[in-house]
Order: C-alpha cells, then structure tokens, then sequence
C-alpha cells in the first residue's frame, strides 16, 4: 500500500511555504501521521505537498508572562515531556502521553492532530477546556480563532487550504488551577472513545469532550453548574447527570447512549482529578 | 519527479534518486537491499517496520523516503557489532523474546529507542512502550522479559548472558 504521485517541495521557511502553498491543490505535510494513512488509502490525493516540518519558528513550548505558546509542530513526545507545561497546562501534556504509541508520538504534532481533526483524537477537548486560541496564517496575513469554533465538522475546521496553523496559545495555569484528561480508548488502535479534558481555573470550571460525537465540544452547561461550587463529589456526580448531547456518535464500537454513559464516568474521573491537584 | 536524497544508514552514506511518494520502508528494503525491516500492516498499527530515525522510533511505513533525507537512520541490521550481538538481540534470544520472529525487528529497535530515553523501565513502562507493537505469536511476555534483561545487562547489574 503506496501513497499515488504528488509533488514535494521542503519550504525554508514560513513564508516560502505559504507562497508554495498558494497553488492549487496543495497540503501542508509537517509528521505526516494523519495525512500519509490518508494518502496511502488514496483518501487524500494532493497535487503536491509542502514539507513543512523544518519550520522552527512553528516549534516548541513558551510560556511567560501568565501565556503559553505551543508551536504547530511541537510533537506529542515533546508536549509529553515538557516541563513548562507541567505546570502551565498538565492537562495538555497528559493527553499529548496518551495519543496512539510511542513510534506516533515522535513524529505526529500538535498542528497535524488539530487540522486533521479525528473525532477520536486527544487534543482538541483539551483546547477546548483551555479556552485556547488557534493562530493561523495565511496569504492574507495571520488571524487567531477560539478552539470553541475551530473544530467545524466530522474532520473539518476553520482552516482554508492555503492556510497553516501557526501556533496556539492561552492563559497558563495558575498556583491554585489545575487540570487533568482521562480517556476511554479503543485497545487495539488507542484512539478515544471518550476523552475527557477538566480545567478548573479559580472558581471557573471547564469541561470538554472528544470521542463522543463528531465535533469535540465543551459541555458548558456541566462547567457553569460547577464554576463557583464545592466541586464535592455530589455536585460533580449532579454536574454531570445532566450532561446531554443532541447527536453523539454510535458505531461498532460504541452506541450512543453507551458514550453519553462514559462521557458522565470519564468527565467526573477528569474532574476529580483536576480537582484534587489543585495545590 | 525524482528527488536525490541523502541518508545515513546503519553508519553508512547513501545518495539515492527516489519518487516522492517512495516509502521509507520500502527504499531501504528494496532500494538498499536491507530487508531486515519488515513490512507487516501498512497502516501504522503493527509496528513490524519499526526503525530509529535520528535516534527515535519511528514506523518507517509511515514516512516518505523524501522526509528522511539529512537523517541518520538505524535498522536491524545495525545493532550487532560484527558477530556480537547487541545486548537486545543477545536478551531476545536468551529469553525467548521471538517465536515466529517477524515482529522482532521492530521489537528491537522500538525497545532501543526506550531504553535511550529511559535506561531502566519498569515492567508497566515496558509494557506502555510496546503499545505501538503486535506480536500475533502473543509472545508478549517473553519480549516484555527479554527488554527487561537487556536493559539490565546495558546497564551493567546482568550476571552471565
């Protein structure tokens, strides 16, 4: 099983890259774990991809002055192992451990999990409950989106063709937050069939889930029920009995009805978890 | 479209033309003749194409040829040194690490990138660490022993190997 002919171009840097990019039917290649299972099972059949991957000004964490900014093709190894985000988003290093295996991690990336969007994949819940911004660049200069209205579909997004996602960014945890992710996962391919990100920021409190429907979603109505509450046990388990969704996803692996079940086990494991963390 | 790449193989340089959409996997088996690299899934799940890309793990089924180029590249057939084998071979074989033995490449180079990162795991870590590989034998326990006993010798506790 092979990948059909493309074009491949290395850019050099950001800009050439969205110059190569602006042709038609084009696609950003940076590790290459999303798109070359789809090129391979000719899903995706690109005229020509643009080797993005040695970008350095798209790599790597920073956090200062009460913001963390993660590159698009900082790699799950490197948000896994990240010291910076122990305390500024553990939530997001804990999840970035949990993606596929090992031999996925050293090479897939923050920038390729989100534009692919999987509804099984870890990450998006995670800047949900972060309420992170996506920054993204394009012919027409650079623009940012809340990740609450980046995820736009089954595999879709905001992100046009000859755009890239650059970086993204939110306000880092605090002394006193804390956050956590607990995933249900298939055990044969290790892609969730509920993930549960919890950030509790103050008295605020965020809940978001992938895995469960098509979209990832914030479960609004279970965080502001908690955001300013005990978070005891009996209000997380009275949070979530209520936590509903219009169109969860059923298949072979799971019914519907059996997700929105894990959805009120992995949110409550995710919460109780952040919520003994805080320090 | 031919692209001219250059990879370092096992120690050895290479400068080959390959296609753009060449697999890793299949320039270094049937470009380079080194076919101790197995091809078993193609989908990414089996982890039999294991290989070091830059001293990672990587599943070489899902990377072009062309992404590889200005690597450094180890297979299986660069871990003995002349007729000594490396401790992970010589631990495989002790413990009856392989029945079948088609898994054993990539057992071995994805067990040489986690012992790199972490020269002495504890069983649970072995076992997470071979989540990306699939023995159809299910001689798990056996491997999961033999990276044990490996890293013990590298490590220099081991007695007699």
């Amino acid at each position: 099983m092979f990948p059909g002919n493309f074009e491949y171009v290395r850019a050099g840097n950001l800009k050439e890259a969205l110059t190569l990019l602006s042709g038609e039917d084009c696609k950003a290649l940076a590790g290459g774990h999303s798109l070359i299972p789809l090129l391979k099972q000719r899903l995706a059949q690109p005229a020509k991809l643009v080797d993005i991957s040695g970008l350095d000004e798209l790599k790597g964490v920073t956090v200062e002055a009460g913001k963390a900014r993660v590159g698009a093709l900082t790699t799950h190894r490197e948000l896994a192992a990240s010291e910076a985000l122990q305390g500024a988003a553990q939530v997001l290093s804990e999840a970035a451990s949990k993606v596929g295996d090992p031999q996925v991690r050293n090479r897939g990336t923050l920038g390729g999990n989100i534009a692919h969007a999987d509804p099984a994949s870890d990450l998006p819940a995670v800047l949900l409950a972060l309420d992170a911004e996506v920054s993204i660049v394009g012919p027409n200069g650079s623009r940012s989106t809340k990740a609450d209205g980046f995820f736009s579909g089954l595999m879709d997004t905001d992100l046009a063709e000859n755009e890239v996602i650059s970086h993204v960014e939110f306000s880092s945890l605090g002394a006193g937050d804390a956050s956590a992710y607990c995933k249900f996962e298939h055990p044969a391919s290790g892609y969730a069939i509920c993930g549960a990100a919890a950030v509790i920021r103050g008295s605020e409190v965020r809940l978001a889930f992938n895995g469960v429907a098509a979209v990832p979603f914030l479960a609004s109505a279970v965080g502001d029920s908690l955001s300013g509450s005990d978070l005891s046990d009996a209000a997380i388990d009275s949070a979530l009995s209520a936590l509903e969704h219009d169109d969860p996803l059923s298949d072979l692996h799971a019914s519907a009805e059996y997700r929105l079940h894990l959805a009120k086990v992995y949110g409550g494991r995710a919460l109780r978890a952040a919520r003994d963390r805080r320090g | 479209m031919g692209h001219r790449i250059q990879i370092e193989v096992n120690g050895k340089r290479y400068e080959r033309e390959v296609d753009a959409r060449r697999l890793l996997v299949h320039f270094l088996r049937e470009d380079l003749g080194l076919t101790g690299t197995n091809v078993g899934c193609e989908t990414s799940l089996c982890g039999a194409c294991t290989i070091l890309v830059n001293g990672q793990s990587v599943k070489s089924c899902t990377q072009l040829a062309v992404q590889a180029d200005g690597t450094s590249v180890t297979t299986i057939e660069g871990m003995a040194d002349g007729q000594d084998l490396h401790p992970l071979q010589a631990a495989f074989r002790d413990n009856h690490g392989l029945q079948c033995g088609y898994c054993t490449p990539g057992m071995i180079m994805v067990a040489a990138g986690m012992l790199a990162d972490n020269p002495a795991p504890t069983e649970q870590e072995i076992r997470q660490g071979l989540k990306g590989n699939v023995c159809r034998c299910t001689g798990y326990h056996n491997i999961v022993k033999s990276i044990a006993d490996a890293a013990e010798q590298m490590n220099g506790k081991g007695g007699d190997s």
